[in-house]
């Protein structure tokens, strides 16, 4: 333990944030209604402060260093976009108020929407969706409202590679409809024999990560595209691996018909230690009135003396509110002023240096590390942690030793169909000395695996924590203090 | 602005080393027709440029530090102590992600696992995950719990009519796939004990519910759980801090949204949906969780748990997609109560309390308004309008005013109504403003 807990740390008496005294008279408190006992810490504000800055310093970070996470998009979150969400006359909006004092808002939004039109090559985008899995559960809830629309309900077959993040299968479960997992070929594409012998009448849709998760893309994929449009079944896009694509390809021009993006991984947003982030999903004409809603709108052009008009509208066969009020709209200023610094040629230079770092990366390990489906890479890439002769240690030992290197490790054991993945994506805001500072890391690793594997076994050695003991964690369930005073009174 | 680091000289060595000549060779595997598209968007701009537009763009909006907001209904205008914010802009915490790795991000975990503790004292509940979406969409997860508690025996699901409309909306959009009947707010009048019986997995109230008001919940959860159905009770996290905690009469679920807890309205998000329940229900629920457990120096620390119910694992047979959290949201909320603590929550709730009663008599007082609550209620109530509140509300706009939400488009019933909220953030004057700029537009 090295810093207490907020409960131990309070102190019954001490004085914290203090409120005006009301200015009202003061209304009767209804009877019985009122609660005896509020087990909140007593703190003053100097030890709210220290407490939450030392724990903000057990953490590894984007701002503190290398953060290679592969299928999150670690790159650098401009300031700029923090300073820009934070003005008042967007932070301090009510989502309910009249759109004719929200015009602002509603043009950040607009233009959001129809940048990522332009971006993915879509029709209509719509902003509501919280994450990338709130994006899916949408697009999947919109094939099905589609084919059900058209007299097809009996549709009810979702495709899924069995290299996908498995929020895929799960969110076609919560749609009520049904998961077949399709497999992968040598190359590490979808295997086409077996997409078509899934082609039936009860073919609703394939859910396609385009770059896949071993950060390949689909060497055939307008075939794969065209047979499920043949067969009467509409594609989803897991966008979640965009920033490979930004200004290189448009998914719209691929035929996929919807797909979601991760403001949090290609627009810089950022993760905030997981969320918020934001997913909205774009889609072609046949989609455009399944939106979920509502989304901004135009409802009269500018003309020579006014503004455009903007509003918020409910496409006519929605699939309905998946959050309340409209999205993220925090993200949506922080990644309007992201794709406004790169602009048009700004978006393929991303893809490029992501796609060159990751590249250069791939080359710089390839000696030291076993690499399947070793192609050209997109943005990222899946090697094995594992070492000939030296079963005990695992992809898992390698993230751990590269702690002691001051790196966050890459994305452990996904995808499921690579033995000991590391999957690693530097994203294209990272330089070459830190590229090369990381590839010195590994190979030193690689050697230390054979030489003295009992290193990368009790790694982390120079962390704070060494590590955690998961299975006591699930075994013995403590998911909430109990602060001293609550146990004495126990007694 | 560019944030790509890359010098001419480093590229060069960079495509030399992956052995190709130039950037486009890269993309070879994607299909000619297609690639590099003439995309139409801006020219790139300096941060000094965009900021100026995003000044300008701001400015375009009527926000509510420039008018006194009386708008309530779901998105609540509430005083954040400068600390809050001061925490959430420290870098190690909002550009780490998610804390896969526990041995390099116990500031994250820790942090979670004091929002868990704070959020079942807050609630009265024995266990929180790591939170949700927003409200509406934990409310969501709260009837799919329900559904897999009876596991997809029981298919009838029981809302209020009193809970916030957009709430409902989202939980027959996320439920929409699945064979079931929602029922029970077909009317204002409906009354979720009416629809009760062996069917019924979750009946939903809200608490004080959408209007202001004030239940004792406990003779619906006696009636509930004696046809076995669990009863989600969606709190406003600020009046638990005055008021009994749903678990005092037998809640099953208690969830919310956590905005009023020291987030921004930021035009309605984000925020965080807070998730309690019972212990016994902990392995039905969705959602990141964060247990204790010790490292290998024998030390406390902080790890995620329960993972085997989650989509990465169970993939199809998960019983939710949801694979985040709203992680720095969940950090302003455990600031914001670590920050006001138990003597500051109950102030804070005190004063809406205390200012809200004041504004619903100065108003009811006004010729030809009228307050439509009867009993108790916390800081929002109901008034009758003599003129559409539609157009009162333009009114109120000319006097640099927010007014209040109108009720009718939800709630024919409740024509001519609007919902009115109050905070600690609405001075005695604002009120009295409030009261004479709504008798002024009566009688104009």
């Amino acid at each position: 333990m090295l810093e207490p807990l907020i409960y131990e740390l309070s102190t019954p008496g001490r004085p914290g944030h203090r409120f005006p005294d009301p200015d009202v008279p003061l209304a009767d408190l209804p009877e019985g209604m009122i609660r005896q006992d509020l087990m909140l810490p007593e703190l003053s504000e100097l030890e709210v402060v220290r407490h939450f800055v030392r724990l903000s310093q057990l953490n590894h970070a984007i701002d503190t260093g290398f953060y290679p996470l592969g299928s999150c998009s670690m790159k650098y979150n401009p300031k700029v976009n923090e300073d820009a969400a934070r003005l008042p006359g967007f932070a301090h909006s009510h989502p309910l108020q009249d759109p004719s004092t929200q015009q602002g808002s509603l043009a950040v939004m607009y233009s959001l929407q129809d940048w990522l039109k332009e971006v993915g090559g879509f029709a209509g985008i719509s902003l509501q969706p919280a994450a990338g899995a709130h994006g899916e559960l949408s697009g999947i809830l919109m094939i099905r409202a589609y084919h059900r629309d058209r007299g097809q309900p009996q549709r009810n077959k979702i495709l899924v590679p069995d290299s996908a993040h498995g929020t895929n299968p799960a969110t076609t479960t919560m749609s009520g409809l049904r998961v077949v997992e399709l497999p992968s070929d040598a190359r590490g594409n979808v295997d086409l024999e077996a997409l078509r012998a899934e082609c039936d009448e009860t073919l609703a849709g394939l859910m396609l990560t385009n770059p896949n998760t071993l950060g390949l893309f689909e060497e055939r994929v307008q075939e794969v595209v065209r047979l499920v449009h043949d067969n009467g079944g509409l594609v989803y896009g897991d966008g979640a691996n965009m920033n490979a694509l930004l200004g290189v390809v448009r998914p719209g021009d691929l035929g996929f018909d919807v797909l979601h993006f991760n403001l949090h991984k290609t627009f810089s947003t950022p993760h905030g230690g997981g969320g918020p982030g934001a997913g909205p999903v774009g889609v072609r004409d046949l989609l455009v009135d399944y939106l979920p809603g509502p989304v901004a709108a135009e409802l009269e052009p500018e003309s020579e003396a006014l503004p455009p008009l903007y509003g918020l509208v409910m496409p006519t066969k929605s699939i309905g509110r998946v959050k309340a009020f409209h999205g993220h709209f925090g993200m949506h200023v922080r990644a309007y002023a992201f794709i406004r610094s790169h602009g048009k040629p700004g978006m393929r230079a991303i893809a490029e240096h992501a796609v060159l770092n990751a590249n250069y990366l791939l080359a710089g390990l390839r000696q030291s590390y076993r690499v399947p489906f070793d192609r050209r890479c997109m943005h990222e890439f899946v090697a094995e942690g594992r070492f000939e002769g030296v079963p005990e240690i695992h992809a898992l030992d390698v993230s751990k030793r590269l702690m002691d290197y001051g790196f966050h490790p890459p994305t452990n054991y996904f995808p499921l169909i690579v033995r000991e993945a590391l999957m690693i994506e530097p994203t294209e805001t990272e330089s070459k000395p830190t590229l090369d500072a990381f590839i010195e890391a590994m190979k030193a690793i690689a050697e230390e695996a054979h030489s003295e594997p009992e290193l990368l076994k009790g790694a982390p050695h120079g962390t704070p924590f060494g590590r955690l003991d998961e299975v006591q964690a699930a075994k013995q369930l403590v998911l909430c203090c109990r602060p001293a005073e609550l146990e004495r009174a126990a007694l | 602005m560019s944030y790509i680091p890359h010098t001419e000289a480093e590229r060069r060595q960079m495509l030399a080393a992956v052995g190709v000549e130039s950037m486009d060779e890269l993309f070879a595997d994607v299909p000619a027709s297609v690639r590099f598209p003439d995309l139409d968007l801006p020219k790139p701009a300096s941060e000094l440029e965009i900021m100026e537009e995003l000044q300008l763009l701001s400015e375009a909006n009527l926000n509510t530090r420039q008018a006194a907001c009386f708008l309530g209904a779901g998105a609540y205008n509430h005083y954040i102590p400068s600390v809050v914010d001061h925490i959430l802009r420290r870098n190690e915490f909002y550009t780490a992600y998610t804390p896969y790795q526990p041995e390099i991000s116990q500031g994250t975990l820790q942090a979670i696992f004091e929002y868990q503790s704070l959020m079942c004292f807050l609630t009265g509940m024995e266990v929180s995950n790591a939170s949700h979406y927003d409200g509406a969409t934990a409310l969501a997860e709260a009837a799919i719990l329900a559904l897999n508690v009876h596991q997809g025996k029981r298919d009838k699901l029981v809302l209020s009519p009193a809970i916030h409309p957009q709430y409902r909306e989202v939980v027959r959009t996320y439920l929409q796939g699945q064979s079931l009947e929602i029922v029970g707010d077909e009317s204002l009048g409906s009354r979720p004990e009416e629809y009760l019986d062996e069917r019924t997995s979750l009946v939903a109230v809200q608490y004080p519910d959408f209007f202001g008001n004030l239940h004792d919940y406990g003779s619906l959860v006696v009636a509930a759980h004696a046809v076995g159905a669990l009863v989600c009770v969606v709190a406003n996290p600020i009046a638990l801090g005055l008021l009994q905690p749903p678990s005092e009469f037998g809640a099953d679920v208690v969830v919310g949204d956590g905005q009023p807890l020291g987030i921004p309205l930021s035009f309605g998000g984000p925020t965080i949906g807070f998730f309690t329940t019972r212990e016994q229900f902990v392995r039905k629920m969705a959602g990141r969780l964060v247990g204790e457990t010790v490292d290998s120096r024998g030390q406390r620390g902080y790890v995620l748990t329960l993972t085997p119910r989650e989509q990465h694992i169970r993939r199809g047979r998960a019983t939710s997609n949801i694979c985040t959290n709203q992680g720095l949201m969940a950090l302003a909320v455990t600031a914001y109560l670590s920050a006001v603590g138990k003597h500051g929550l109950r102030q804070v709730a005190e004063l809406c309390y205390h200012k809200a009663h004041y504004a619903a008599e100065r108003i009811a007082a006004v010729e030809g308004y009228g307050l439509w609550n009867r009993g108790p209620f916390f800081h929002e109530f109901v008034i009758r309008c003599p003129i559409p509140p539609a157009e009162l509300n333009q009114h109120l706009l000319d006097h640099d005013i927010l007014g209040g939400y109108d009720l009718g488009p939800e709630y024919p019933e409740l024509k001519g109504h609007m919902l009115l909220a109050v905070t600690e953030l609405n001075h005695k004057e604002d009120i009295d403003d409030l009261a004479d700029a709504l008798r002024e537009a009566a009688h104009a």
